[in-house]
């Protein structure tokens, strides 16, 4: 099913489209649809974690001082960025520049890998801190079950939206290639839908960062 | 009778002819290939899921518990419930007549994202293979509600690999439902306006609205049953000073509305059916379109009416019951409508018809009984016994499955080409209305009485509406095998179908019966309202015209 | 109810309520139902294909006729919402006075235990016209307590205690089923509550009154042969050695002037914590602070307590739950206490032996506290049972 038909204006159209605009839009509604889906999928993880959070305020906040806020705040500066040069590489798409905006794709890519660098480090000092549930958790204070459940859902929530990354980062990557070779000079569609993904990905990072490792006084 | 523009037929091959390869129906972006490549699948686990149920009815014949052993019982009715909610009803209409129905009703040549079409497919059967893999490998005992700490840290049986499989299913009705609503707003033919769109289509997006919004959060929440169970961490578990209550929530968030998931489209399919065979518009369109939108909304607000028993805060069941009566009134309105829409009609008992006035039945009694369930010192009584099964029972096999057949019955000339005999369709729809109702009507008394749920043996005063439920059980077994073995039997041998053998406006039935591969010769110009039925016989379509015709007189 | 043979037993003051509120909602149905299913039969006759009738000029829409099933529906159903709200009030509000029986589920058994020591497995007695207030827990996995003939179900959850409440009207013997699904025997976690008059009640207790000395007695009272455990001691005692076998007593001090609050009192009361919240110092608070101490702690005390969850079972914790009760509170009546020794001359004495004797140097207050609960159960709140023993 990739037999694309030419209309009047604009770059070849998928069959079942009637023109370019039309399947545009079709894209754009998509993705936002699906990171609907995706503002759902999150938002189930962050109610279950703010309910426990409010029932167990004091013993997350002494959980929550033994991240590393350097690390946390030295990605949310890497993810900030990599957006904006997402996003400065769909706006050169739509001005047809294709060496600057395969440029700003490659620095995203390299932001990005640099994100999932840190937090891979951060959570090798978890593991010799003994705060990994279920592999070495080892907790000396107070509570430790409560504890272990301010853990479980740092690991599970960082690590979907880890997940998210090497998604991302996987399709950058395969995304940079078919720029180079001109796929996308006359319909940069495809990049836009990836700077909106990008876009979002880094939005659950903004709300990770300050419930996993700033609310803690 | 209106003549339909011969323009828009072009007898090219159908989207059955196109080609005959295995290989031609795996890798299809056909939006109508891919929907009977998921009929065949669900009519698998249909049956799969009747099964297990066929031999719960049967241990449940006597009080004792003398057919099987009490795991395996309580991993039949698992299986019946994972099966039928997760890899039957849930899909049913939206995937099959849904894909086949959504682009040709609005004169669309296919799906937004044919791709995406397929791959939901095969993320669907994926998730199946795994559901399947659960059941070799041994079942799973839970219940379809995996209530934690059960499920979590007390079941020996294959809850990881099911969790999964419902996962990855789940996936694959996000994007079915991604792909509905895509369609609807881009995908539609000029003049195609909202309220010119066939209610089947309105339904079916508030389903897929449901499907994207509700689906991830059941998705995050096995996820999570997942972690707990595999790695001994206490999420939900109250010794590691998890909640189980939250598992409940999380997972009723998803379910309550899943339960709209199951009969939105069956209203979906019955508002097409009641009119049509009634020769007369729909009465209220505009209140019918707006009820769904308002069922859908809603039914994410009620959630928490499964658990007035649980032990959440009592103010909480308060606004829970409230919302769970508002909810039924936009369902009332449909019946109500529907039922003004049958007069002065010109009513034919063809076998559609037979399903979709027996649906109207059904789902009153469903709906009406779920007011009791919203009641709260009555659903204190009779919460988690088999007045609550006999509830859900009428809605989701009642109401859906009725529908669901009502629905192929009248769109299998158009799938299929062929007529299915009507004769054996009018005995199936009177053998499954009347066996339904003997299955499941003496439940609601057994339930009153207060049998649990899920009892794998039980006090001997509920044997009488036991053995009367099995009893209507095998007629409603008969009934359900009839329509796969005429249905078959039709592809071949059936009356060949013309292309609008009901008469009916709905664009699917100004194309060719099969349509071609994509759909229509040119794009249709939508002229007229649907329903423009006249109680004579003659009708309206939605189409007399394509856009290649205006052009070639504009350019005259 | 109305003598209709579907109609289960109706044995509590709140069964008939709850009949009567099911049986408006059945003719609300067929107020609905009826007319529905009667027009669709007399359309799809009257206007069926061929039919010679008149057909000219059918309505396609009324926006009068729609906005009037709309709002009849919405105020009936609001209506019933109403009503079943005020009643789900009173299922879930736990009358004040009443006597208290502690209830376990474990797969796949239910254990009852009286105040006064009896424990009983998957049958319960319980006396007819009395508040009968149950403080329900899960060992395991979540359990519901449904006795369909009163029309009550509670699920019974790990970890948290539930309350539930019922007044049987009519002796007999009930089911007791298990409505959440639990496990392989889910099917098999019956049991029944025998509802006895009062004065067969007493008679049942007076069988297995606690002087009788830990053996099971097999109990040949109206209903089915039950095992009674009969007690040594009451519930309070047994927690009393259990607060001292634990060492709480060391920081618990009666005067407050451990390293941990005094206990005396503070059941029914409210607490300020340390955080600037007050909470309520009832039975899931107490078992809170034990189990997870360091969640919720009292103002101007130290963060110094372990948890306990180790090293006491749900048992252990119901009868430490008991005894803190029986510490009196200020607000409310005590809980209340049959008088288990019937004709003992010094009701705070047994219980104090073992409570004072641990207590060193508490002793005085915790001879204070253990009579002040015993003095009041002493003081015929428990009427009945209190004179019918002697």
């Amino acid at each position: 099913m990739t037999e694309l038909h030419s209309t009047s204006v604009g770059p070849p159209v998928a069959h079942h489209f009637e023109d370019f605009e039309q399947e545009h839009e079709a894209n754009m509604l998509g993705m936002w649809a699906f990171l609907a889906t995706e503002v759902l999928f999150f938002g189930a993880v962050f109610v279950a974690f703010y309910i426990y959070r409010s029932a167990y305020a004091d013993i997350f906040k002494e959980a929550s001082r033994h991240l590393y806020m350097s690390i946390g705040a030295i990605n949310t500066v890497v993810l900030l960025t990599s957006s904006l040069t997402v996003a400065l590489a769909v706006h050169a798409g739509e001005h047809k520049a294709r060496r600057l905006m395969v440029g700003l794709m490659v620095a995203t890519l390299v932001l990005g890998l640099a994100f999932l660098g840190f937090k891979a480090f951060e959570y090798y000092l978890d593991y010799q801190e003994h705060l990994v549930p279920a592999f070495n958790f080892a907790w000396e204070g107070a509570n430790p079950a409560q504890t272990q459940l301010f853990f479980v859902f740092y690991f599970i929530m960082t690590l979907v939206h880890a997940l998210h990354m090497i998604i991302g980062i996987s399709v950058l990557a395969r995304m940079i290639w078919q720029a180079r070779r001109g796929s996308y000079d006359q319909d940069s569609t495809a990049v836009e839908l990836f700077g909106l993904y990008w876009h979002f990905v880094d939005i659950v990072w903004i709300f990770l960062f300050p419930t996993l490792y700033l609310l803690r006084q | 009778m209106s003549a339909t523009a011969p323009a828009l037929k072009i007898r090219e091959p159908s989207y059955i002819n196109a080609a005959y390869t295995a290989k031609s129906w795996l890798l299809t972006t056909d939006h109508k290939r891919i929907g009977l490549l998921y009929m065949v699948a669900i009519t698998f686990f249909f049956f799969v899921g009747g099964l297990a149920a066929t031999v719960v009815r049967l241990e449940l014949l006597t009080p004792q518990g003398d057919l099987v052993l009490p795991e395996t019982y309580n991993k039949l009715f698992t299986v019946h419930g994972v099966i039928m909610v997760f890899f039957f009803l849930i899909p049913s209409i939206p995937t099959t007549l849904g894909n086949f129905l959504v682009p040709i009703m609005i004169g669309a040549r296919d799906m937004a994202f044919p791709r995406l079409n397929l791959a939901s497919w095969y993320i669907f059967m994926v998730g199946a293979l795994f559901a399947i893999v659960a059941l070799i490998g041994g079942g799973v005992d839970t219940g379809w509600t995996f209530y934690t700490p059960y499920s979590t840290g007390f079941s020996n049986t294959q809850v990881i690999p099911m969790a999964i499989g419902i996962l990855i299913a789940g996936f694959s009705s996000i994007f079915t439902g991604l792909n509905i609503i895509i369609t609807v707003h881009k995908m539609r033919a000029p003049g195609m306006t909202w309220f010119r769109l066939p209610l089947f289509i309105w339904s079916m997006y508030a389903t897929s609205l449901i499907m994207v919004l509700a689906t991830p959060v059941l998705a995050m929440t096995l996820v999570l049953i997942a972690v707990e169970r595999t790695f001994h961490v206490g999420i939900f578990d109250p010794a590691l000073g998890g909640d189980p209550l939250l598992f409940q929530h999380l997972f009723w968030f998803y379910s309550h509305p899943a339960v709209y998931i199951m009969i939105l489209p069956g209203m979906a399919v019955v508002s097409e059916l009641i009119t049509c065979f009634s020769r007369k518009p729909i009465f209220g369109y505009k209140f019918i379109a707006f009820s769904s939108i308002a069922i859908a909304v809603f039914g994410f607000l009620v959630w928490g009416h499964h658990m007035f028993v649980s032990g959440q805060s009592i103010y909480s069941s308060l606004i829970f019951s409230s919302i769970s009566f508002a909810v039924a009134i936009p369902s009332a309105i449909k019946v109500f409508n529907w039922t003004a829409t049958l007069y002065k009609g010109s009513i034919s008992w063809d076998t559609p018809m037979l399903y979709a006035l027996g649906f109207i039945g059904l789902f009153t009694i469903g709906g009406l009984t779920g007011l009791f369930l919203a009641t709260l010192p009555v659903d204190v009584h009779v919460t988690d016994t088999y007045f609550v099964v006999a509830h859900f029972h009428y809605i989701m096999v009642g109401s859906a499955v009725l529908a669901y057949l009502g629905g192929i019955h009248f769109w299998w000339p158009k799938i299929s080409g062929r007529m299915y005999p009507e004769w054996w369709g009018k005995v199936s729809a009177i053998t499954i209305f009347l066996g339904f109702n003997l299955t499941f009507f003496p439940q609601f008394i057994a339930g009153y009485q207060g049998m649990p749920r899920r009892y794998y043996a039980y006090a001997p005063e509920y044997q009488v509406m036991n053995v009367l439920s099995t009893a209507g059980a095998s007629i409603l077994a008969i009934g359900y095998v009839l329509p796969l073995i005429y249905l078959i039997w039709s592809m071949r041998e059936g009356e060949v179908a013309s292309d609008n053998p009901w008469g009916a406006t709905g664009l699917e039935w100004q194309t060719e019966s099969p349509p071609p591969t994509f759909n229509f010769a040119e794009t249709p110009i939508v002229t007229a309202e649907p329903y423009q039925y006249n109680p004579d016989g003659t009708f309206t379509p939605q189409t007399t015209l394509s856009v290649r015709q205006i052009k070639k007189e504009v350019a005259a | 109810m109305l003598g209709l043979p579907i109609m289960p037993d109706s044995a509590s003051t709140l069964s008939g309520s709850v009949d009567t509120l099911f049986l408006v909602l059945v003719l609300l149905a067929l107020l609905f139902a009826v007319p529905v299913a009667g027009l669709i039969i007399y359309f799809a006759v009257k206007y069926r294909r061929g039919a010679a009738v008149n057909r000219s000029n059918a309505p396609i829409e009324n926006f009068k006729l729609e906005v009037t099933w709309m709002v009849i529906p919405l105020i009936l159903s609001m209506g019933v919402f109403g009503w079943g709200a005020r009643l789900y009030f009173d299922m879930f509000t736990t009358p004040k006075d009443g006597m208290d029986i502690y209830v376990l589920g474990r797969q796949w058994m239910w254990e009852f235990k009286y105040p006064t020591g009896q424990r009983e497995l998957n049958v319960l007695h319980v006396p007819v016209g009395r508040n009968v207030r149950l403080t329900l827990i899960s060992e395991d996995v979540i359990h519901s307590f449904y006795v369909p003939a009163f029309r009550i179900k509670h699920d019974v959850l790990p970890g948290r205690y539930t309350t539930a409440w019922f007044q049987a009207t009519k002796p007999g013997t009930y089911h007791l089923f298990c409505a959440e699904y639990c496990g392989t025997e889910h099917s098999g976690m019956l049991g029944s509550v025998i509802v006895l008059e009062q004065k067969d009640y007493q008679a049942w207790l007076d069988q297995n009154r606690m002087n009788t000395g830990g053996v099971i007695a097999e109990n040949t009272s109206p209903g089915t042969q039950t095992a009674v455990t009969a007690p040594t001691q009451t519930m309070a005692q047994a927690g009393a050695q259990t607060f001292q076998h634990l060492g709480c007593y060391v920081c618990h001090r009666p005067d407050g002037k451990g390293a941990g609050p005094s206990l005396v009192g503070v059941y029914g009361k409210p607490v300020q914590l340390a955080n600037q919240q007050v909470v309520l110092a009832d039975t899931n608070y107490i078992r809170d602070s034990i189990i997870d101490p360091n969640a919720q702690i009292v103002a101007d005390y130290p963060p110094i307590m372990p948890t306990y969850a180790e090293q006491i079972s749900e048992d252990d914790l119901l009868k430490l739950v008991e005894y803190i009760k029986s510490l009196g509170s200020g607000t409310e009546a005590p809980p209340e206490m049959i008088n288990p020794t019937g004709g003992m001359p010094q009701p705070g004495g047994s219980s104090g032996n073992q409570g004072s004797g641990a207590q060193d140097s508490g002793a005085q207050g915790s001879t204070n506290g253990d009579s002040g609960g015993s003095d009041s159960s002493g003081n015929g709140n428990s009427g009945t049972q209190g004179s019918g023993g002697q």
